[in-house]
């Protein structure tokens, strides 16, 4: 007859510390030649990481030194001149706004209205939405410099005719970061149970009722982390804008439906120039803007894992 | 009687109860919208592809493709002209390649540190910072090339060797700028791919006593190896379609070398260079910036092709 093995009893704790006496003695006869391996290993491992982590902080160091004399107000409040003592990024920041506001009003709409119907009206096995899938990863993969070109070929010149203006810029830059938008749309919306949508149904709510009053709200967290990435993403676009006529030195204040010009590409203006007041200014410019990225994308990481939602 | 209640129902009249009492045309028109949004990232394609391939035709009426493709000799814009895309196609591939040689044991070796030795709370440190690293600007990467990795390499350079002295363009700065941009692309993704590994297979090898150094390489690296080769492939497409790094950095001269130091002409470059918005439509060098941009486009269309199927392979097999 054995009886019933109780963990806490005296007999147990002394099979149990044998255990790991003989488990650590086993262990600590590991080969010393795998013990320096394993070593080694692992701290080249660890360098790689360090190497990158470096190069990181040698990048924001090098603009905070480069840059640290032209870091005050007149950097955000200074129109860009030929000037380097007074230039400054305002018509370019005055720009960017302008740029993101036409990209925001069409990124939304079509990028969640894609995704929306790619995950909710669309077959899995039809062609055209495979299609659609495959093109949209390829899409991604795009070099940025080609968006240029399409808005120079098809935008800017005809069959729109719109010439370089903000719009133009607006809709190259869109073109450009809708599949960010709607990757990140499709798994917010997948990620949605279905049980939500049937009890939608079920109550007599239409297919749109459904999606606009239970599945959309769910994902504002996802969608609205896609949508500041891919935002984030087009202030930090340069090369789209050079076949757009960005390269030209810009001195005004754009408005809506004038000639634009943009931070970035007001930075690469000042990288080009000889003097080196504007390399301090463009050291400058360059930390504005990486810090002005770094807040969005963090803002977007936070918010993607506070309102990560486990149903 | 209300089971032969249901039975006396004609067949004919149950599929018209099952429909909306209204047509809803409403729900049609939102249907046939969003159905639009979705078809254009097609239409978007086909304008990128008629956008380049009409000018491209036109060029090779001009230009034969043969004359394009293997000349040695690239100076459209020069007296006279000639059209040899290779100097710049191999400038495009030797930044590459550096910026690979650079990028790939740096990304791997940040792959495999998070997905089998960091601890949770030191992966939930460094992620972020890598996704941090992944939303720096370009512009910033080829400004850094230029203020700060020329110049050390200048310092450090030994004399004549392999081409040098080094410039103050040269394809090694601009190659390891983009290697630093492209580490996480590298990193996230092969991380993904290691972290997708079942336990089980680790488990199986610890028992077995292998060390935790030969779990990570000769299990976790081989089962993750289609994503790892993915996120690999995935770089090289973004190395190759980079424009500011080789704008700011690796300068303006064609020339066919192989020297890490020279500066030489990426195929980006040559397109950021000459299409400024005031080039007439239609005349020669608006059709080379076409052609350029058509064998770009094909380049990383490619890449980007094998990259999906890589990477749908390896969620067939684990998920």
């Amino acid at each position: 007859m054995t009886a019933e093995f109780d963990p806490r009893s005296a007999r147990a704790q002394v099979a149990i510390a044998g255990a790991k006496g003989v488990t650590a003695e086993v262990l600590s006869t590991q080969p010393r030649k795998d013990v320096i391996r394993n070593t080694i290993f692992a701290s080249l491992l660890f360098l790689a990481i360090a190497i990158a982590l470096a190069g990181l902080c040698v990048l924001v160091g090098k603009n905070l030194v480069d840059g640290w004399s032209r870091l005050n107000l007149d950097l955000i409040t200074q129109n860009n001149s030929s000037n380097p003592a007074e230039a400054g990024l305002r018509n370019a920041i005055i720009g960017t706004l302008w740029i993101m506001l036409f990209v925001i009003g069409m990124l939304v709409p079509l990028g969640v209205g894609a995704a929306v119907f790619l995950e909710e009206y669309g077959n899995r096995n039809s062609r055209l939405i495979r299609l659609i899938e495959v093109n949209i990863q390829n899409l991604a993969g795009v070099p940025s410099i080609i968006y240029g070109l399409l808005g120079l070929a098809f935008i800017a010149r005809a069959p729109l005719n719109l010439g370089y203006v903000v719009l133009t810029a607006a809709m190259t830059l869109t073109l450009l970061v809708l599949p960010v938008v709607i990757l990140a749309s499709r798994e917010a919306i997948r990620a949605v149970p279905a049980s939500i949508r049937e009890g939608s149904l079920a109550l007599g709510a239409t297919k749109w009722q459904t999606i606009r009053r239970q599945v959309l709200p769910a994902s504002i967290p996802g969608i609205a982390t896609g949508v500041i990435l891919a935002i984030s993403r087009a202030i930090g676009e340069t090369a789209p804008l050079i076949p757009l006529g960005a390269a030209t030195f810009v001195t005004f204040t754009p408005g809506p439906f004038t000639d634009f010009t943009a931070m970035p590409v007001t930075i690469f203006n000042w990288v080009k120039q000889p003097q080196p007041e504007f390399q301090a200014l463009a050291a400058a410019g360059v930390l504005l803007l990486i810090a002005l990225l770094v807040v969005m994308n963090s803002f977007a990481i936070w918010l993607r894992n506070r309102y990560e939602q486990t149903w | 009687m209300e089971a032969t209640g249901i039975a006396a129902t004609s067949p004919a009249a149950l599929p018209r109860r099952l429909q909306a009492q209204s047509p809803r045309y409403g729900e049609k028109v939102i249907y046939g919208l969003l159905a639009a949004c979705a078809v254009l990232s097609v239409v978007t394609t086909t304008a990128i592809v008629i956008s380049l391939i009409v000018p491209s035709i036109q060029f090779f009426g001009d230009v034969s493709i043969t004359d394009f493709l293997f000349g040695t000799d690239w100076g459209p814009s020069f007296e006279p002209a000639s059209f040899g895309v290779l100097p710049i196609v191999v400038g495009t591939l030797s930044v590459t390649f550096w910026a690979l040689i650079f990028a790939i044991p740096i990304g791997l070796g940040a792959a495999v540190y998070l997905s089998e030795y960091a601890s949770p709370r030191v992966r939930k440190l460094i992620k972020p910072v890598l996704e941090i690293l992944a939303g720096v600007p370009t512009i910033a990467f080829g400004y850094f090339a230029l203020i700060f990795i020329t110049p050390q390499i200048q310092k450090i350079w030994p004399g004549h060797f392999l081409g040098g002295p080094p410039l103050i363009f040269s394809v090694l700065a601009g190659g390891l700028a983009i290697g630093l941009m492209i580490v996480p692309i590298i990193a996230s993704i092969s991380e993904d791919a290691m972290s997708a590994v079942p336990r089980g297979l680790r488990e199986g090898a610890y028992a077995l006593g292998a060390t935790k150094a030969k779990v990570a390489t000769r299990v976790v690296f081989p089962a993750a190896l289609s994503g790892i080769v993915a996120s690999v492939i995935l770089a090289i497409s973004r190395a190759i379609g980079e424009t500011m790094v080789v704008l700011i950095a690796v300068g303006n001269t064609p020339q066919l070398t192989f020297s890490p130091v020279k500066s030489v002409q990426a195929m980006t470059a040559f397109i950021g260079t000459t299409a400024t918005g005031d080039i007439p439509t239609g005349s020669t060098i608006y059709k080379t910036i076409f052609a350029v941009a058509l064998l770009l486009f094909l380049m990383t269309l490619a890449m980007n092709l094998l990259s999906v199927r890589l990477v749908r392979r390896y969620r067939q097999v684990y998920e």
